[in-house]
């Protein structure tokens, strides 16, 4: 059995839609956002991404106040956070180590001294009206991160790409203002939460390639632990940077989409801008720097009221925090030490995807990068392929198209399933040695699923799954078959090929799904030839 | 702000702390040991900045205070001329102090919840409240754009 690219698209797709049923009601066909603008020719898009991640913690950045979500208004609010007069900032250790981490995971410089500073703006939920970040010199600079780019129905076969990381920095979030007619209702709890504000360089041409970045560092962030990213949280957002140029001239003047909450909304936010600069330029527009809004609903992106000039932040340097020091090397003085955090760092998703290409397991591209895009799903994988003798292809083949098809059909996760790995690993074991057919596998899944503690064994053994195997039986099941359905014969007689595949359902029905389809089918072949 | 701009972090960011108390120590014979004479000529000034008509515009948009008129343009560029003497102080490699604690590390906490849930308290702070929450105006409401930046005549 091999894995079709056909299979994985279908898969995919499935799953997808699965997921985002409400918006698939709303908006069919589902748009697909790809290179549609490459047929174009003319035009070359350039994204850039910055994004903010809140980092797991218990506190705040400066304050001793919980990050908990869904608190009661304004709970999780120290002295410090509503800025009242006297109090200062003590930074979070656990801060710096997430930021450190974080920085060691995207191949980063971590900077050895590091420093803070104030940005000023006028808001309401922001107390002190500046907001504390690192501006001069951040946490860490100059990264890198190799991702693969393959949204099936799109892209035929994965690509890699390498997007470089100008910085890395510590930050406070704001709080949050809910708008009424004439005011502002403003709810402090998110305000001093901290952030790590990543910016990447505008290393991408186009939305799936910035939705595949932000799924690569959500697994990246997930696995080292330092943000749960849960968007619909807004524990991480997304802002995207977007021009268009023709080629052999420069970059053209850009306009920044604010805060797309969903790894599909980063797609469709960037294609739909795209689209809409080129209409535009077409059309002997200009395009202005602006800051746009991505509606989900509508799937444009709305130009939000702006200051007309360049705001100036008054950036100074925060005389309340000396400079941030991280050992590393020779170095021995810091908070953290930079080597021993990075000791700490699993085996992460770019070096999973190889290993699981590699020697012993020898999965397709698209295999593992489905299986490391689902982490429930590379979990059940990794720990039934390391007790069992089994064809790693075919477990992979197993859980990517019929797990998840039950899955689906469900309405569950992986995760929602606890059951122990060992038993999919049985069941492809009896797949392989012929023991049962890819029916009954079905059928053994939906009995997991539904909650069967027995093992697929016993099941097997119990319902009378096994598969018929011996000639004589299938034989007989096969001539009963023709005896049963003689019009499909005489139809399959005058010509119709069609009617075979009809024969060949009955069989499989009439033997409940148990004969071994591959020895039928020679032997309906045989059997017809013979009349 | 331009002077500092032109800071050399590269230098700061490789020394260990030891090397630097180091250097802090031997500077000391830098420092004066009687009163010295100020090395800004007052009879030098500065060339003038010119404020126009738009620039006091916005920064009374953004400041709200009351300044949109020649006599706020005149007290502005005095301003800046009485502070552009600093100029005369050449800076030029040397390195800006932002703060004295710079050579001691920068003191963290663990990561555990010590404050917060004192609602009650902060909000007795507040003017105006609406349920749990800060009421505020709403947001930033931009002021119309007038034909004369300037308004002399009010």
């Amino acid at each position: 059995m091999r894995l079709y690219p056909l299979d994985i698209s279908v898969y995919l797709i499935r799953k997808m839609l699965m997921r985002n049923r409400i918006l698939f009601r709303l908006q069919f066909p589902k748009r697909r956002y790809s290179k549609v603008i490459k047929s174009n020719g003319t035009w070359k898009s350039v994204v850039g991404l910055e994004v903010h991640a809140q980092i797991n913690s218990n506190s705040k950045l400066f304050s001793g106040a919980s990050t908990k979500f869904s608190s009661p208004v304004n709970n999780n609010v120290s002295l410090f956070d509503c800025s009242t007069p006297g109090t200062l900032p003590v930074l979070n250790k656990r801060c710096v180590e997430a930021g450190v981490l974080t920085a060691l995971a995207l191949n980063c410089q971590v900077n050895p001294v590091s420093y803070f500073d104030r940005k000023h703006y006028f808001y309401a939920d922001l107390p002190t009206g500046y907001q504390i970040t690192q501006q001069r010199a951040p946490l860490a600079m100059d990264g890198k991160l190799e991702f693969q780019v393959f949204t099936p129905g799109i892209h035929k076969s994965p690509y890699k790409m390498q997007v470089k990381i100008k910085q890395l920095q510590l930050e406070q979030d704001s709080g949050k203002s809910l708008h009424d007619t004439e005011r502002s209702l403003v709810d402090l709890n998110r305000a001093g939460v901290p952030l790590m504000e990543l910016v990447f360089e505008p290393d991408l041409t186009d939305g799936e390639e910035a939705a595949a970045l932000i799924k690569e560092l959500i697994i990246i962030l997930q696995r080292i632990k330092t943000c749960s990213c849960k968007m619909e949280e807004g524990a991480l957002r997304v802002d995207a940077n977007v021009s268009i140029h023709k080629e052999g001239e420069p970059l053209g003047t850009r306009t920044e989409i604010k805060n797309i909450g969903s790894v599909r909304g980063v797609a469709g936010a960037i294609q739909s801008e795209i689209e809409r600069q080129i209409n535009l330029k077409n059309s002997g527009g200009t395009v202005l720097n602006e800051t746009r809004a991505w509606d989900a609903a509508t799937k444009t992106t709305v130009g939000m009221r702006d200051k007309e000039v360049q705001q100036d932040y008054r950036y100074m340097p925060e005389p309340n925090l000396p400079p941030l020091h991280i050992a590393m090397g020779p170095i021995e003085r810091g908070c953290v030490n930079a080597d021993k955090l990075r000791e700490t760092i699993p085996e992460l998703p770019e070096a999973t995807r190889e290993r699981l290409k590699g020697e012993g397991i020898g999965l397709t591209s698209e295999q593992a990068i489905i299986l490391v895009n689902d982490f429930s799903l590379l979990n059940i994988f990794e720990e039934a392929v390391t007790k069992r003798k089994i064809d790693c292809k075919l477990l992979a083949n197993f859980l990517i198209n019929d797990f998840n098809t039950v899955l689906n059909r469900n309405n569950l996760e992986a995760g929602d399933i606890c059951c122990d790995p060992d038993y999919y690993g049985e069941i492809v074991e009896l797949l392989q040695s012929g023991q049962i057919n890819r029916n009954t596998a079905k059928l053994l899944l939906e009995e997991i699923v539904s909650g069967n503690q027995s093992r697929p064994t016993q099941i097997v053994e119990e319902k009378g799954l096994a598969q018929i195997t011996d000639d004589d039986k299938l034989r007989k099941l096969c001539k009963e078959t023709l005896k049963e359905n003689e019009k499909a014969v005489k139809s399959f007689k005058s010509g119709k090929s069609k009617a075979f595949k009809a024969l060949l359902g009955s069989v499989a029905a009439k033997s409940k799904n148990q004969a071994d389809m591959a020895k039928c089918s020679d032997i309906l072949k045989d059997l017809l030839n013979k009349i | 702000m331009n002077y500092l701009r032109h800071v050399n972090l590269l230098s700061r960011r490789f020394c260990t702390s030891k090397r630097c108390i180091k250097i802090s120590q031997t500077d000391v014979k830098h420092v004066p040991q009687k009163a010295v004479a100020s090395k800004i000529e007052l009879h030098k000034p500065p060339p003038k900045t010119e404020i126009d008509a738009d620039t006091i515009a916005l920064l009374e948009r953004l400041s709200l205070v009351d300044c949109a008129n020649k006599e706020g343009i005149r007290i502005l560029e005095a301003s800046i001329e009485f502070a552009d003497y600093i100029l005369q102080v050449d800076t030029d490699d040397i390195e800006s102090l932002f703060t004295v604690l710079e050579d001691i590390p920068l003191q963290v906490r663990e990561d555990k919840v010590t404050e917060g849930d004192c609602r009650e308290d902060i909000l007795k702070n507040a003017v105006v409240t609406e349920e749990e929450y800060f009421v505020a105006p709403p947001g930033n409401i931009p002021l119309e754009a007038r034909e004369n930046p300037l308004h002399e005549e009010k």
